[in-house]
């Protein structure tokens, strides 16, 4: 193995504490399980570094591998660091595109490479459809500097991407630029309608409003999954309305109040299935289907 | 508008056919499929519809038997039954007509009351089946006497017809309806 890569090594695993080294090194998944028994965790730490790095040389791991091994390590001490986050905006008139994370990671690493010739991009996966991207920068004649990444942490689906604060301050408009200009346009995996009622002998009287529900649901709701969101709430405030205007109701000054709390593990995806379940009638009531739009899950509804 | 008649058109040689109608598409679906597994010397057919009126379709075989499902963890789908039953000729309910409330077991969860299930068809003098169409035990048990009634309702047993049925599967709550 190259001097600097295993330095390199040596210096990332000493940053990680020992009460977190096994969990780290689980979730690098790089060396496995019975490699790791082979490794005395008890003793001094400098001792223990130097076993690991010995062990990742004999398994030939390679700068990617610990460029990942550095994402990881960030992963899990994130509030280590100062992170900006930048919101992308749309010209007006301009297509939404289809995102795909796969042609996102290559298009974005060819770009970088194009501007800089020195330039280590790494990528991981993480929760909530997200992407961790490491980038090493160096320069037309040196070779990246691996102590001091940036890391970029991408939402899919969002406008938003987060940044670790970057002391290359220059580096910053191009890596921007990056995502803005990555143009992504994947045809629409056509979603086959799997016909599950194979048996000839089940008929479905109402399939052009199952047909109708879908698609409506398609509409409103998008073909991606939805964001994750726990609760909604409403309040409503109304005064009793009736034709007969006598009664302790209607002469009442005070409003009537009314709250009511939507809860679920996932409760935009339980909306979205609500109609095509047959619970509910499509379109469904705006007062669901906005909260995406407007971003808000507290509602106060009132007399107008 | 369109109503639904039991005897309007030819039965099919040895066609027994069933109409579920019920808003939750997938437990129809699945209580279809089990009746579909039953051995039955009749040739089944079963047509899934969320509400009546149905829409025109002259190649409709003859219905032998329609089940209503009311799921009664949602007044929905009560309301939907109830304005369904608009479209039913009133001969139906001489034993061709049935009522299927699930949901009975998770009483916490249910919002529409078992009496209300049980006036409902006490009114329409129409048998009355509980059973948790979730659960695959109770719900092939459920499809193998829907099966059999759906044969005698197309009188392919001998000597039973669906005008035995309302006496035939009165529960022992519900008095006669001698006896209003």
């Amino acid at each position: 193995m190259d001097e600097t890569i295993a330095e390199f090594f040596k210096r990332t695993i000493l940053k990680i504490p020992l009460t977190k080294m096994m969990t780290v090194l689980k979730a690098w998944d790089f060396l496995s399980e019975s490699q790791l028994q082979t490794i005395n965790f008890r003793q001094r730490k400098e001792s223990l570094v130097q076993d690991l790095v010995q062990l990742c040389e004999s398994k030939r791991a390679s700068l990617h591998d610990a460029a990942l091994l550095d994402i990881v390590y960030t992963q899990f001490h994130q509030q280590q660091k100062v992170w900006d986050v930048f919101q992308m905006s749309k010209e007006p008139g301009e297509d939404v595109d289809l995102f795909d994370m796969e042609q996102f990671k290559t298009s974005f690493e060819k770009i970088l490479r194009r501007a800089l010739k020195n330039v280590t991009v790494s990528f991981r996966d993480a929760e909530e459809n997200s992407v961790w991207v490491r980038i090493a920068w160096g320069t037309q004649f040196r070779k990246p500097n691996q102590y001091k990444p940036v890391y970029v942490v991408y939402y899919a689906q969002t406008p938003y991407a987060f940044t670790s604060f970057c002391q290359l301050r220059s580096n910053m408009p191009l890596l921007l630029q990056t995502f803005e200009t990555h143009n992504c346009t994947t045809p629409l995996q056509e979603t086959l309608a799997l016909d599950m009622h194979m048996d000839s002998r089940i008929i479905h009287e109402n399939r052009i409003e199952k047909e109708r529900v879908q698609r409506v649901t398609q509409e409103t709701f998008g073909d991606y999954p939805q964001p994750r969101l726990e609760f909604a709430q409403y309040t409503l405030e109304t005064k009793f309305k009736s034709e007969f205007h006598e009664g302790i109701l209607a002469e009442r000054k005070e409003p009537l109040r009314c709250l009511i709390k939507f809860s679920s593990p996932h409760l935009l995806e339980a909306l979205k299935s609500l109609a095509p379940a047959g619970i509910a009638d499509a379109p469904l009531s705006p007062l669901l289907t906005c909260i995406p739009n407007k971003a808000m899950n507290y509602f106060k509804i009132r007399d107008k | 508008m369109s109503v639904l008649r039991p005897l309007d058109k030819q039965p099919g040689l040895n066609t027994a056919t069933i109409l579920l109608v019920g808003t939750e598409d997938a437990l129809l679906q699945q209580l279809a499929d089990s009746m579909l597994k039953e051995d039955c010397a009749s040739e089944l057919r079963v047509h899934l519809a969320r509400s009546l009126p149905l829409p025109s379709s002259a190649n409709r075989p003859r219905i032998d038997l329609i089940v209503f499902v009311v799921n009664l963890h949602s007044k929905y789908s009560l309301r939907n039954v109830e304005e369904s039953l608009h479209h039913v000729d009133a001969t139906f309910f001489l034993g061709k007509a049935a009522f299927l409330a699930t949901g009975a077991g998770r009483e916490s969860h249910c919002s529409v009351h078992r009496n209300t299930i049980v006036k409902l068809a006490h009114t329409y003098r129409s048998p009355l089946f509980f059973c948790d169409l979730e659960i695959e035990d109770f719900r092939a048990t459920m499809a193998q006497r829907l099966v059999r009634v759906l044969q005698i309702c197309a009188g392919h047993v001998p000597g039973v017809s669906a005008l035995n049925l309302p006496s035939l599967l009165r529960s022992s709550e519900t008095p006669a309806p001698e006896d209003l």
